[in-house]
């Protein structure tokens, strides 16, 4: 028993050292994937059949699948794909060689899949007469996006985006299936190294949970600042 | 007199109910119009129609002399030619909702230099000095850092009308400000309005206040299903009401 705890103790830095790339993992994805759930959300609130039903197929397409499934999809299916490809002489190809980019790709697709919904159902959710006083008061369709409707949907659904990046970092730990170092990654690879299977997975366990605590913590912070409209009044 | 806001001839259809049949008006520079009228008459249809917050299947509507310009669809209704001259016009009919409608994610004063800062691009110093005047005018200059939610029904709605008067507006479009109000506020917002027609604004109220109507307006309209009843001066038209659905509708809000 203390022999594990030694060795569990040892094995913290070099899994720590996994944090900073697991976290870059989440941001990169988790910003991507937030933006491209706009014109997504946008879409399937869209009359327009020819938009709003593409839109609607995409989100069943991502939430409907496992996001494993999509993960290799993109990264065996891309690396068959592409080398031979024009994309060969781009300078996206340096970064087409790591898994890093693919595991981006994919997780990123899938947040603006389960994020545009949830943007949608808030978006739907603003007050008529707010968006009514910003026809009237002359605001172009897209200042009444910028101004008032993405902001007051952004408002109305920060509790649910938190909690999807919650998941999204977790899911994250995916990515070591296709050769990425995160914190997961680092585990696996530490257990193939000294034959322990328990061992680095609780490490692992316990780095993610400590990371999920502090994260959460920030966007609860995060969540007040944007929604003092809520809160007590405050003296002018 | 210069005609700043004229109506002509509005008709409006919801699916199979005419709510409007075919409404003129003119309001010149100066004029206080009183919309009256039972609920369903379509006076608030008509406002809302002025600004094309809802599309008039036909009729024309002229702001300082220009036309909205309209197309005809095939299936009877319309839509507006052009949407950036309806921002325009919008623009120059600054409306009060019966439920105030602020942006709730914005305090008293971002409510105000809002518009006048992005639709009409009015440097934010500028706006803010006036938008604290206009505060102060409407008695909520101490409100200016609160969210509308903060802040009691009259209140707000003191705060929608320095929004409205941010704009410079040409007419300024009431829809029942007071409907929404609790009876006891419902004169703070009425001596705010008092003190806008005094100086001359040009006002179309529609409204269930009869004592507002009459002390303040120098035109009342009569609205009954969808079409002028009654109009003219309001010492003529409430003493005298000529029509017998206008003597009906007198003795039922007179208590």
């Amino acid at each position: 028993m203390d022999e594990s705890l030694a060795f569990l103790m040892s094995i913290f830095p070099r899994l720590l050292a996994a944090v900073p790339l697991t976290l870059g993992l989440t941001l990169i994805s988790g910003v991507i994937g937030n933006l491209l759930a706009v014109p997504i959300a946008l879409a399937r609130l869209s009359p327009n059949p020819f938009l709003w039903g593409p839109s609607a197929f995409y989100i069943l397409l991502m939430r409907g699948t496992p996001l494993l499934v999509q993960t290799y999809l993109i990264y065996y299916g891309l690396g068959e794909v592409l080398p031979g490809s024009f994309v060969q002489n781009t300078f996206l190809w340096p970064y087409l060689k790591d898994g890093f980019w693919y595991a981006v790709f994919a997780f990123s697709l899938n947040t603006a899949g389960y994020t545009g919904e949830i943007l949608r159902g808030a978006m739907a959710a603003v007050p008529k007469g707010e968006i009514e006083a910003a026809k009237a008061y002359g605001m172009s369709p897209w200042l009444r996006l910028t101004r008032v409707i993405l902001p007051r949907a952004i408002q109305i659904c920060l509790p649910a985006m938190s909690g999807e990046t919650i998941l999204l970092l977790k899911a994250t730990s995916l990515a070591s299936l296709i050769t990425v170092w995160d914190i997961m990654g680092t585990a696996r690879q530490i257990q193939k190294e000294t034959y322990r299977i328990y061992e680095p997975l609780l490490a692992a366990g316990i780095i993610y949970i400590v990371t999920v605590f502090l994260l959460t913590r920030l966007l609860n912070y995060v969540e007040r600042r944007i929604n003092q409209h809520r809160a007590a009044p405050q003296s002018a | 007199m210069d005609t700043t806001l004229k109506v002509e001839d509005l008709h409006k259809r919801f699916g199979q109910v005419e709510v409007l049949k075919g409404v003129s008006l003119s309001a010149n520079t100066g004029d206080v119009i009183a919309m009256i009228g039972s609920s369903g008459s379509g006076k608030s249809t008509l406002l809302r129609c002025i600004n094309l917050l809802e599309t008039p299947n036909s009729g024309r509507v002229y702001v300082n002399g220009e036309l909205i310009r309209m197309k005809a669809l095939p299936d009877g209704s319309a839509k507006p030619e052009d949407q950036r001259q309806v921002e325009r016009i919008r623009s120059k009919l600054a409306m009060v909702f019966q439920s105030f409608n602020l942006w709730s994610h914005r305090t008293i004063l971002e409510n105000v230099i809002e518009a006048p800062v992005h639709v009409l691009g009015v440097p934010k110093k500028e706006a803010i000095e006036k938008a604290e005047a206009l505060l102060a005018k409407v008695g909520i200059a101490d409100k200016r850092n609160f969210y509308p939610n903060h802040l009691s029904g009259g209140q707000q709605q003191r705060a929608a009308i320095a929004r409205a008067l941010a704009m410079d507006p040409s007419v300024l479009l009431f829809d029942e400000p007071t409907s929404a109000l609790d009876p006891e506020l419902v004169g703070e917002v009425l001596q705010v309005m008092r003190k806008l027609a005094e100086e001359g604004r040009t006002m179309l109220v529609v409204t269930h206040e009869m004592g507002f109507a009459r002390d303040v307006a120098n035109q009342i309209v009569f609205l009954h299903k969808g079409q002028i009843e009654e109009q003219g001066v309001p010492s003529d038209v409430l003493a005298h009401p000529k029509s017998e659905r206008l003597q009906q509708f007198l003795s039922s809000t007179r208590h």
